[in-house]
């Protein structure tokens, strides 16, 4: 990209944000789709942090006399083969995934942004050995290299985590690199280099700044990619432990018994589409409210 | 063009060499080794000794290092741990069936994504353009293997009218393609929305265009123009991208197997998984990465022939 058309798009973004918060808000209310994104994003992590409190069971409470159950006002998705309640299970895996979500999408967003700077701003040999070892880890099919990982480490949380922060790095730090050379060749950075100033406050006070926000819209739009891995996963019994409640957990309970009950099922992929598709709605909307150049497709 | 070609393919080249360094040195970053691991806690060391010695690994770590790639350009990627068969034959055997699964839900992609996203375009802000674009993000944004159960649940175990289990008879054309419905179309519903919506933004771009005006001014029919003119220059950005396609479908198809239990990659690296058969996951790993990178490589090289400004890129 040009040094005049990254100043263009740089000084587009600074108009953008003088049309301030409230004018974003209420450009935001204005899409519909966003709004649902939004509501449904409350309602989910709102059902995960008080899960305790709207359910009454423990979810690996076992009772072997009602195994298998239909919804009922007791149970309101049924039970499982063992007798858990699922509403239960539901609310508590909300709470894994979420969890995986945020630790390694920051984790990750850290360390993208990083090696993004490194390699945009530093010396052109760092910055082809980033981008190769960049290319090369997004050149495994994303199960795949779970699979490998899994064999190697053996399957747990802390598994799932390692996976889903290293096959996300990449993405993040080829976006910074790229917004970080295209900074570069601005006047105020040469003006600050000339000036005498370090590579590091360089980075931190005047390229951060810049490249954090679409990195953070990217961040929550990759939201839904990190829950699929985490309960891919732990559907093939390759993730989270029993007996942890996670929804790819009783997805995978739900297809052992998929010819007893359609319930579990039902109850282990609703949230998991409803929160992808809540997320991806939010980080849409959001997106083309704030920065809407990182709009791909 | 032959120097984007030469170029593009030393790229690929040195990214499955850095890729193959990565899936090595895996073994060592980890504690334990690759033998522990596949004999579990209760082996004994004399056979922790022995198959270390068949896997090569009591060897100075750099000649394994170049042994592990000597051996892959022969294409020897090891032997099976528990059965002693060749993994390259083990690999081959079930890579047909992935292939034609991937082929089979990329069709679905191009069948259903073209014609949806020209139609939106066409239909700009109507509202089925709208509905059009909410399921296109639908598509993408559901996990494939939640589409995998629940067509499962739905087609197989409810209404009973397709297959549920395996990949049909031997030499039974119709059974095959029967099984094989639901699990292309479970892997392929995502790229239906991708492609819908870059089919729309692209053909949008496109209807702008000069020479679209100019096939107006001059009368010909709009279907003409769509067809002819239009959507031939609004499906070159989809080319490129359909290497990329490849390899996420590859990955829906490792969930797709296995909840289908159809033969396959994904089928033979999850039950490798389990038995801890580690140079089974590690040849599969391998053989589809390069086919990943190979895909993207001939898309890139496919998208760089049709436009000629993609060449000046890399």
């Amino acid at each position: 990209m040009s040094a005049q058309l990254s100043d263009a798009l740089l000084s587009a973004t600074d108009i953008r944000r003088r049309e301030g918060f409230l004018g974003q808000v209420r450009r935001f209310r204005r899409d519909p789709l966003g709004v649902l994104g939004l509501a449904l994003v409350t309602v989910i992590v709102l059902a995960a942090v008080f899960a305790d409190v709207i359910s009454p069971y423990a979810p690996a409470a076992i009772d072997v006399k009602i195994r298998l159950a239909a919804p009922s006002l007791d149970h309101l998705l049924g039970t499982d083969q063992l007798g858990r309640d699922v509403f239960t299970r539901v609310l508590y895996g909300g709470r894994i995934a979420l969890e995986v979500a945020s630790l390694c999408i920051s984790v990750s967003l850290g360390i993208g942004l990083a090696l993004g700077m490194l390699a945009g701003y530093g010396p052109r040999w760092l910055d082809n050995g980033v981008i190769l070892v960049c290319d090369a880890v997004r050149s495994f099919p994303t199960i795949m290299f779970a699979l490998a990982v899994v064999t190697l480490v053996g399957p747990s949380l802390e598994t799932i985590e390692l996976i889903i922060i290293i096959a996300t790095i990449p993405g993040y730090a080829r976006i910074v690199r790229t917004q970080t050379l295209s900074l570069k060749t601005n006047e105020f950075i040469l003006a600050e280099r000339a000036r005498g100033a370090g590579g590091i406050p360089v980075l931190a006070i005047h390229v951060m700044p810049k490249v954090i926000g679409p990195l953070l819209i990217l961040g929550s739009m990759d939201v839904p990619v990190v829950v699929t891995i985490e309960a891919g996963l732990s559907f093939l019994g390759l993730g989270v432990r029993p007996p942890t409640p996670s929804w790819g957990s009783i997805l995978n309970d739900g297809y052992a018994f998929i010819r007893n009950t359609p319930w579990l099922v039902i109850a282990g992929g609703v949230p998991l589409i409803l929160t992808t598709l809540g997320f991806t709605f939010l980080g849409e909307a959001l997106r083309d409210i704030i920065d809407p150049k990182l709009r791909k497709v | 063009m032959w120097i984007y070609t030469t170029r593009r393919l030393g790229l690929a080249i040195v990214i499955v060499s850095v890729a193959m360094a990565m899936l090595f040195f895996m073994i060592y970053l980890v504690p334990g080794d690759p033998a522990s691991i596949a004999l579990g806690p209760r082996a004994t060391p004399e056979m922790k000794l022995a198959l270390r010695a068949k896997m090569g690994l009591d060897q100075p770590v750099p000649i394994q290092f170049f042994n592990f790639y000597v051996n892959v350009l022969q294409g020897d990627l090891g032997v099976d741990v528990w059965s002693n068969r060749s993994v390259t034959v083990i690999v081959m055997e079930s890579l047909p069936y992935t292939l034609m699964l991937t082929m089979v839900g990329l069709g679905w992609a191009i069948l259903l994504g073209v014609p949806m996203g020209c139609y939106s375009a066409i239909r700009r802000n109507t509202w089925l353009d709208k509905i059009s674009g909410v399921l296109s993000v639908s598509a993408i944004a559901v996990p494939s293997f939640i589409v995998a159960l629940y067509c499962l649940l739905i087609f197989a175990v409810y209404l009973k009218v397709l297959p549920a289990i395996g990949a049909g008879e031997q030499g039974d054309y119709w059974d095959q393609f029967t099984h094989l419905i639901l699990p292309s179309f479970a892997i392929g519903l995502g790229w239906v929305g991708y492609l819908a919506r870059l089919v729309r933004a692209s053909m949008l771009e496109v209807m702008g265009e000069n020479y679209i005006r100019t096939a107006r001014a001059y009368g010909l029919s709009e279907r003409t123009i769509i067809y002819r003119y239009a959507l031939k220059l609004a499906i070159l950005p989809t080319v490129a991208l359909l290497g990329v396609g490849v390899g996420n479908l590859l990955s829906g198809a490792v969930f797709a197997e296995i909840v289908f239990a159809r033969p396959g990659i994904g089928k033979l690296v999850y039950d490798a998984v389990i038995t801890r058969n580690y140079p089974v996951v590690m040849g599969a790993v391998l053989v589809t990465t390069v086919l990943f990178v190979l895909c993207t490589l001939l898309a890139d090289i496919l998208a760089a022939w049709l436009d000629p400004r993609v060449r000046a890129t890399l």
